[in-house]
């Protein structure tokens, strides 16, 4: 699993049958560092409690579906969590250094209170 | 698989079932010569590793899911021991 940053939400009312109820949201991935990496991807949200701004880690691959309701469905990257606090050892700062500091892309920061926020606001 | 070393741990309350009572580490992956290479994973772990460890890391879902008890499990990456010495040929 890797780190991303939910960065906006996608709305498709027509799609495959299994994915009903399934929230898509955009996240951008993250390097080791928390900092923004490669292009922006779109996301299964198998928690259902994910909303922009909020540090996530996400599962790829054929893992992604195994995530979801229904696992026989075309996914390939699913949210499998929302990070509360990244503990690190020795000086790098890190993604949960990051989430102290204003968000990147100026969204939302995931504390705790954000996320209600956001989640209830998605 | 791969080598890799623990420098630090994820906590997350909101997360899948399957990874719930599970401790998630984060490792930063090297190169047989344990040279960072970069990239990092977010694992699983099963060999009671902890931070500074250098470890053998699984990265394969049918895999991890027979090491978890899972299925279906979203689970790729599981730390499934701990590195006691890698000996390259000269």
């Amino acid at each position: 699993m890797k780190f991303g940053r939910v960065i906006g939400t996608v709305v498709a009312t027509q799609k495959y049958d299994g994915l009903e109820g399934v929230k898509f949201l955009v996240v951008q991935p993250l390097d080791r560092d928390g900092n923004p990496t490669g292009r922006a991807t779109i996301a299964a949200d198998a928690t259902a409690q994910a909303g922009r701004g909020h540090l996530v880690f996400v599962v790829g691959s054929r893992e992604a579906a195994q995530a979801l309701p229904d696992v026989f469905v075309p996914v390939d990257l699913a949210i499998t969590g929302i990070v509360d606090e990244v503990d690190r050892e020795g000086a790098r700062p890190g993604p949960g250094a990051a989430r102290r500091r204003p968000a990147p892309l100026g969204r939302k920061d995931a504390t705790r209170t954000g996320r209600r926020t956001a989640t209830e606001g998605g | 698989m791969y080598i890799g070393r623990v420098v630090g741990s994820v906590v997350a309350t909101i997360k899948i079932p399957h990874l719930e009572g599970r401790r998630l580490l984060l490792v930063d992956q090297l190169d047989p010569d344990g040279v960072e290479t970069g990239d990092y994973d977010i694992a699983v772990d099963v060999a009671q590793a902890g931070p500074g460890d250098t470890v053998l890391v699984l990265d394969e879902g049918n895999g991890a899911r027979q090491i978890l008890g899972l299925d279906p499990g979203a689970v790729r990456a599981v730390i499934v021991g701990v590195v006691d010495q890698v000996a390259l040929a000269d």
